[in-house]
This record gives structure tokens, sequence and C-alpha cells, in this order.
């Protein structure tokens, strides 16, 4: 793949002009580099997946079901119905085209079809011939279009070229959101049978083995020990992981590759330090072994299928409440849609912070609190002894992960944090971040190496960004808190600001943390810290 | 090429009003029967529409937040952007609808020689779509001097600030003019600005060649080709209390154009996107407090889906569980 990838340079010069070819016609080449491989038959059948098949999106016939247009006219119905959101962002778009650019797939790619307001149009042409007069009557004139096959393979490519980020709904003067476009029209083509693996199989693993990597429980507690090892060697302190702990306080849960991916690990080994240092009585769990939930990305049913083990396991473990760790789409789910989904929870308490008493009360329902709020409250509360001198080898920017910016607004609460663990701390510029942050380009499921070029167009306005304060400021590390930005980042800075090293805050709070009989010659990642000597030469 | 047939459709709509009126003689239809019938359509159509989006239900809070949430007590709350309780809800709602608060924050990017993005502040689209909404507002209540004898006062002041300048004889509203140039902004953009351009339907076009057709009568009507206002008020005052009457006299054909163009408006309102004026305030991104975490909501149709339930994994993973030391539900 990365043979082919056209130099950053080049990747850059992006034409924003629309072609001559009008977007009412739906042809799409389905381009190398540019899509991800269908489902794999043996997870869209272990998930109860209609119409299973080996899926090839560059075959040409897709082998729709034969009665495939009224599957998918009765699935639009049926969501009208269903989601008051669909059916206002189908009516109400005057396409002012405040949108267009704000997306980062539109602007890494120029791609009209990739303006938010073009991609809810490839629905909404259909929505107007089907269920509007206006539509039925003026066709073409009102914005109409026929469903054929076509179509079925263009909202393919576009619906998995949105990382349902919601940046654009911040500008709308509607708030018309496309991710829940996008997610309809994704759940239409599922009815269909058609999925990318890279969302089916880690849903068919999770349902599975509790994660999305389809590590089973002695894995899980072989990578725990793993841990623990790790951080004797690296803080010389011994360090318990307690895993389905019966009668444990908190139940703790963290996307999967927080033990599995690098360079979410060091992460993993920040938060196994805290704990320790603060004495929370705590438990992991092999069957809540995931936090994060590809189910978003497929559909509302397969989302509420995944979440539901999070509260079964802390009613089977007693747990009070539930904290949960760094990942982006999984507070989206455990924010928005959990409670409502799965609750209610009364048979957990209202979060209470066992070292501070804070109570939680933003989270009083769902009983899940963020393990920023929760770091947070105990800096501020002087139950951590830190030392930001220990993370002065790195000159940090704060990368907000699109969900708990725009579906929480967790925006001071990581920075709090970043501001009292390191010293050297640089922002982006203003329309990057917060509410306005830029996607890594790879969320919602797109994350993979077949879609690499893609990948790396959407993450060009983040990469931007980087590349100005490492620049400006001589930054060498984004934190963030998301799994997937971690597991995609690390490609987006090699190629757009080279140099620059990805890291999860709470990394950043473990190497800041002063362990009691600790001794720390190096940094989580067994780096050196920066002497006292190499900071007087600069 | 949308454009044009959007102009030539209000051509047709204003050839259909000259033959009409003027040879036909067919001032009961125009001036009585159509706007009844635009304004029977207009109430069905747009309380229809309203009903059937609130049929469809709301499942989640999805609410965008756009400013730090409500969380811990020192961490300041952005209490508008990112509305906790009802009263956020509101004032977000209030300066959506009557400021344009999200397109406000527009942005323009621009990809520099270099390669870099930058992004820079573009109030033009806010600005001209305020001053186009707001006019409209201002001119579709000072119309209110027709339908009520006496006029009431809301409106003599409206008329006066709007007046404020005391040009001509009679005096040159404000607002008129504002409409006027607002709306030709707010074509020529979608005709010059590329990407705006590609996604322009002629239903785009349609209602702006419509609203500046009535603008323009308006203006001609009343500082050009003065039509008899009294005539003018007696038909109105008689459409009010279901009494029609054609005045004695006449009126000229440039009301009745004027008047044409708004019961087209009028009918066409609710099968179109102008249906915005309701739907906004029906957006569940923006009319909902962002409490989903210390509030329950339930979703009316929540169903059950299968689960994996924990016994099922256990049954699949025990021994390996046994053989690793993790505690078991059931051992044996």
């Amino acid at each position: 793949m990365s043979e082919d990838l056209p130099k950053s340079e080049e990747l850059a010069k992006v034409d924003y002009d629309p072609p001559k070819r009008d977007w009412m016609d739906p042809t799409v080449e389905i381009r190398r580099g540019n899509y991800n491989y269908g489902s794999n038959p043996k997870s869209a059948e272990y998930l109860d997946m209609p119409y299973v098949r080996k899926f090839d999106p560059k075959a040409d016939d897709w082998n729709l079901p034969d009665n495939w247009k009224q599957i998918v006219l009765e699935g639009m119905r049926d969501r009208i119905m269903k989601y008051r959101s669909f059916h206002v962002f189908m009516d109400v778009c005057v396409r002012c085209g405040a949108c267009a650019d704000k997306c980062h797939f539109f602007l890494g790619s120029g791609d009209p079809k990739n303006m938010p307001v073009l991609r809810a149009e490839l629905l909404r042409s259909i929505y107007r011939r089907e269920f509007t007069t206006a539509g039925k009557i003026m066709g073409k004139m009102a914005g109409a279009r026929e469903l054929t096959p076509e179509v079925i393979k263009e909202w393919f490519y576009y619906f998995y070229q949105c990382t349902e980020c919601r940046r654009c709904s911040v500008f709308c003067p509607y708030g018309i959101d496309t991710a829940e476009i996008t997610m309809m029209g994704r759940e239409l083509l599922h009815l269909l049978g058609i999925g990318i693996d890279w969302v089916t199989t880690p849903a068919a693993n999770c349902f599975r083995t509790g994660n999305h990597l389809g590590i089973q429980p002695h894995g899980f507690k072989d990578s725990m020990d793993f841990a623990a090892d790790d951080l004797k060697d690296l803080t010389g302190v011994d360090v318990e992981v307690p895993v389905n702990k019966k009668g444990a306080e908190v139940l703790f849960v963290v996307p999967s590759a927080d033990y599995f991916g690098d360079p979410h690990y060091f992460g993993f080994l920040g938060y196994l330090a805290l704990f320790h240092e603060i004495g929370l009585d705590y438990t992991l769990s092999t069957f809540a072994s995931e936090g994060g939930n590809f189910g978003l990305f497929h559909s509302a049913d397969m989302m509420k299928r995944l979440n539901a083990k999070l509260y079964a396991e802390a009613k089977r473990l007693g747990s009070k409440w539930i904290l949960g760790g760094e990942c982006g789409h999984m507070w989206r789910v455990l924010h928005q849609y959990m409670d409502t989904m799965n609750g209610p929870a009364d048979f957990l308490e209202a979060p209470v912070s066992p070292i501070t008493g804070t109570r939680f009360e933003n989270a009083k329902t769902t009983k899940m609190v963020h393990i920023c709020e929760f770091t947070a409250d105990l800096i501020q509360n002087d139950k951590v002894k830190l030392d930001p001198s220990r993370n002065d080898h790195w000159r940090v920017t704060f990368h907000d992960s699109c969900n708990p910016a725009r579906a929480m607004g967790l925006l001071d609460e990581p920075r709090y944090i970043m501001r009292k663990v390191c010293n050297h701390f640089y922002e982006m510029p203003e329309n990057t971040i917060r509410e306005q942050t830029f996607c890594c380009g790879a969320g919602s499921g797109l994350g993979t190496d077949e879609n690499l070029e893609m990948r790396l167009r959407g993450g060009f306005p983040r990469g931007n960004a980087l590349r100005y304060v490492q620049e400006k400021h001589d930054v060498n590390l984004m934190a963030c808190i998301c799994a997937i930005d971690k597991a995609t980042l690390p490609a987006l800075a090699d190629y757009w600001a080279p140099g620059v090293q990805i890291g999860g805050l709470h990394e950043l709070v473990g190497n800041a943390l002063v362990m009691k009989g600790e001794n720390r010659p190096t940094d989580l990642r067994s780096q050196p810290y920066e002497t006292e000597e190499e900071q007087k030469d600069e | 090429m949308k454009a044009i047939a959007a102009l030539i459709l209000v051509l047709i709509l204003l050839l259909a009003v000259y033959l009409g009126v003027d040879k036909g003689n067919q001032q009961y239809l125009f001036g009585v029967i159509i706007p009844y019938a635009a304004i029977a359509i207009f109430l069905i159509g747009f309380i229809y529409r309203i009903v059937s989006w609130t049929r469809s239900t709301v499942p989640f809070r999805i609410t965008t937040t756009c400013g730090q949430q409500k969380s811990l007590d020192f961490i300041k709350p952005s209490k508008i952007e990112n509305p906790s309780g009802l009263s956020g809800v509101i004032v977000r709602m209030a300066l959506e609808v009557l400021l344009f608060r999200s397109l406000f924050r527009n942005t323009k990017a621009e990809l520099k020689e270099n390669g870099k993005l930058v992004y820079g502040p573009d109030k033009w689209l806010w600005a001209s779509a305020l001053a186009f909404h707001w006019s409209f507002l201002i001119i579709f209540l000072r119309h209110y001097r027709f339908f009520a004898e006496p006029v009431p006062s809301f409106v003599i002041g409206l008329q006066s600030i709007d007046g404020l300048f005391q040009i001509g004889v009679p005096v040159l509203y404000i607002t008129s003019f504002i409409l006027l140039a607002a709306v030709t902004y707010l074509f020529l953009r979608r005709v010059f600005i590329p990407q705006v351009r590609y996604i322009s339907l002629m239903t785009d076009y349609f209602p702006l060649f419509l609203i500046l057709g009535i603008a323009v009568t308006g203006i001609l009507m009343r500082h050009l080709f003065k039509v008899d206002i009294v005539n003018v008020k007696e038909l109105a005052m008689g459409l009010v209390v279901f009494k029609p009457v054609l005045p004695e006299g006449g009126i000229g054909f440039v009301f009745y154009a004027h008047l044409f163009f708004v019961s087209v408006l009028f009918a066409y309102f609710s099968f179109s996107k102008l249906m915005h004026l309701g739907g906004v305030f029906l957006s569940p991104t923006r009319n909902l407090a962002n409490n989903s975490r210390f509030k329950r909501h339930v979703n009316p149709w929540n169903y059950d889906v299968k689960t994996h339930t924990y016994e099922e994994y256990e049954d699949e993973f025990r021994d390996v569980m046994r053989n690793a030391g993790l505690p078991l539900e059931k051992d044996k």
C-alpha cells in the first residue's frame, strides 16, 4: 500500500473546484487506498446479519437481494419514524454551504461529495423522490433521484468516508449532524448485507470475547500480569492489577487497545500506577474488557448489544460505579446512549470518589465517570504528588478527540490535568481545537491500512495544525484521550508532521506521578528524563 | 442552468398574472380565490409538516456540544454553548433562531501555495442571512397596516423607525432595500462560489427569485407605479373578515403581480426547504440539554436485543479461565 502513496507535498495539492459532472450522477470509482474491505462472512454470520455473503466492494455485481429496493425504502420509512433527527435533517437543509469546508475529508480530498451537504444529499435525493410531494412531482428539479444499484455503491463509498466526527454540525445553522445521516446510511446498507470488515469483525470479537481484539480471558490476565511486571521494572513499585474481583468499589473499563496497542499501553501503565498510588479499590474485567464500541459504527442495535455487558458486569461483580478510560467513541456511547439503551442502572450508586469524597453529580444516573474527571478531581484536591519536570523532554500539544469534544464537552478537564503534569504545553490554532477540533481521519471504523490514502487526506487538516505547532514551538508530542487516535495518529504524524510522537494524557500523568518507594530512572517509555544539564543547554 | 430554469418559472408566473388580470379580467381569481387558497395550503401544509416531524420520536440525546460541559465544581461550564438544563437550551435556541449563532461561527478555509491550510472568519453569509430574515420579518409586520383599522401602534412605530431617513414621498423604507440587497447577495454567492453553485438546486434559486419579485413589485408599487392605496386596503380588509369585495375603480397590475408572488410563496412554503422556519426549533442537536449522564432519558421504542451474557461467556471460556486462576461463577 504505502509504496503507491503520493508524497505529502503531492497530497497537499488539493483541487477544490467541483467537476463538470453533475452530482446526481451516482457513478463512483472505488479506488485503492480509498475504501475498506467488505465484511468477513464469518463475523457477519456470528452477529446474525442478514444476507451474509462474500462482499468485495470492487466487484461489479454486489449480489443485492432480489427485493433490495423494498428493503431500503422500508428501512428508511422505519428510521424516519424512529429518529426525528433523521426526519428533520432530510427536510430542512437550505444548502447554504456553510458546512462545505468544515469537513476534513473535503479539505483533504476536494471531492464535492465529501462536503457534508452533498453527503446528506445522497440520501436526501432518494428521500425526496420516495417520501415527499415536491420530489414526486418535480423530480430532478426538486433534487430527487431514483434509487439504483449505483446509488448503493455511492452510499457505501461516501458513508465510509465520513468519520461521524460532527464538526459540520457545529457550524450548521440547523444543527444538521452528518453523523446521524451516515449512521442511517450505514444501517440501510447493513440491511442489504453490506458492511466493512474493520467494523464487523471487531464487533463480532467484542460480542464473543468482550473486546474488539478477540483477546480471551487468559490472554487478558496475562496482559495484566505483564503490565504489573513492566511497572515494577520501570518504577520499582509492586503494583497489583485486580481482574474480575468481586466487591471492588469501582469497575474500570478501558478500550482494549489500551492494554495491547502502542502507544496506548504507556497510558495504561499510567492508570495502573495512579490507582495503586491512591489506593483505589477497583477491578478490571475480562468480560467487560472493552469500553469501545464498534457497534456505534454499525447500527443502534449493535451498539446496544455490545454495550449491555458493562452494566451487567458491574452488577455481577457488585461494583458501586464504573470508571471509563481514555477513548473517544466509547465515551459518545457511554455519555449519550448507555443509560437510555441499557439503563436504568439502579443497582449501582451515584459515583463518589473514595479518595476525595467528591460526588460526581454530572454522572449520577449513568454512574459512569470519565478518567479525566476523576483525575482532575484528585489533582484539585491535592491527593497526588506530581513532578511535571519529568515530562520536560516532551513539548506537548493536545488533540481534542471528536466525541469527547462535540458529544460531551470534555474540554477543560484534560487541559487542567495537562497543565499540572507537564511544563511545556502549546495549543494548536483555535479553529482546530476544542469544539472545532479536526478528526484524525480514521474514526468510525475507517482506520485500516487499505484505506490509508483517504485516512491521510482526512488527516490533512489535523496534520497541518500539528505541523504549525511543531514549527512554532518545537512540539514533539501530541497527547490525546482516544484509542483510535492513538492507533492512527502516529501514521498521520509521520506523514504530515514527521518527528511528532503520539501519547495518552495518562501517560504524562504516569510520568509525573511521584510514587512511594519509587525508583524511576526513565519515563514509561523507558526513555531517560531530560537532565538538568540538557535543560541548561537550551 | 438551474438558476435560469428558476428565473423562467418566475417569469411564467408573471406572465400568468399579466394575462389573467390585464387581458382576462380575472381580478377575483387573483385577488381573492388564489390568496385564500394559498393561505389555506400554507396553514394546512405547515401544520402537517410540524405534526409529522413531532410524530417521529427522539430516542437519544444527541446534543452537539459546543463548549465545556458541566462537570466538576472548579471547571467553568459553558452554559449556553453546552446547556445542562432548560434555561440554557432556551437561550441557546433563542440565539440560534434570532441571531443565527451557528452561522456566526462560519470560517473560510484557504489552502495556501505552500500547502498550509488557514482559516479566517467569514461573516458574509451570516450577515446577509440575518439582514435578509430580519428585514423580511419587519416588512411582513409592516404590512399589517393593510389588515387592521385603526392601524396598530406597533406598526406605526415600526414604520417610523424603518423610514427614519425621511427620504422621498412616500418615505423610503430601509428594510426594502436591505432585503433587496441581501437577496441579491444570496443569489450571487450561489452563482459565483463554485462549491455552492455545485450543490444548488433549482429549488434553491426559485424562492430567491420569487422573493426578489415580491420585493421589486412592492417597491415599484410604492414609489413608481403608485397604486390606489385605499382600494388595496379595502380588498385586504374584505379578505380578513371573509367578505371579500373587489374595490371599484380597480387596482393596478403591479399590485396583482405582488399579491400573486406572495400567494405562490405561501402555497409553495410547506413543500420546500423554507420549512426550515419550523424545523430549526426541532433539531435534536440544538434543542436538547447535554444532561444524559445525570438525567435519565427514555427511548419510547427501546426493545430488547440479543446480547452475550456472562454465563454464556464463562461457559465458553471456563477451562482457560480456571487455568489462568480467574474466579469462576460455576466451577465444575
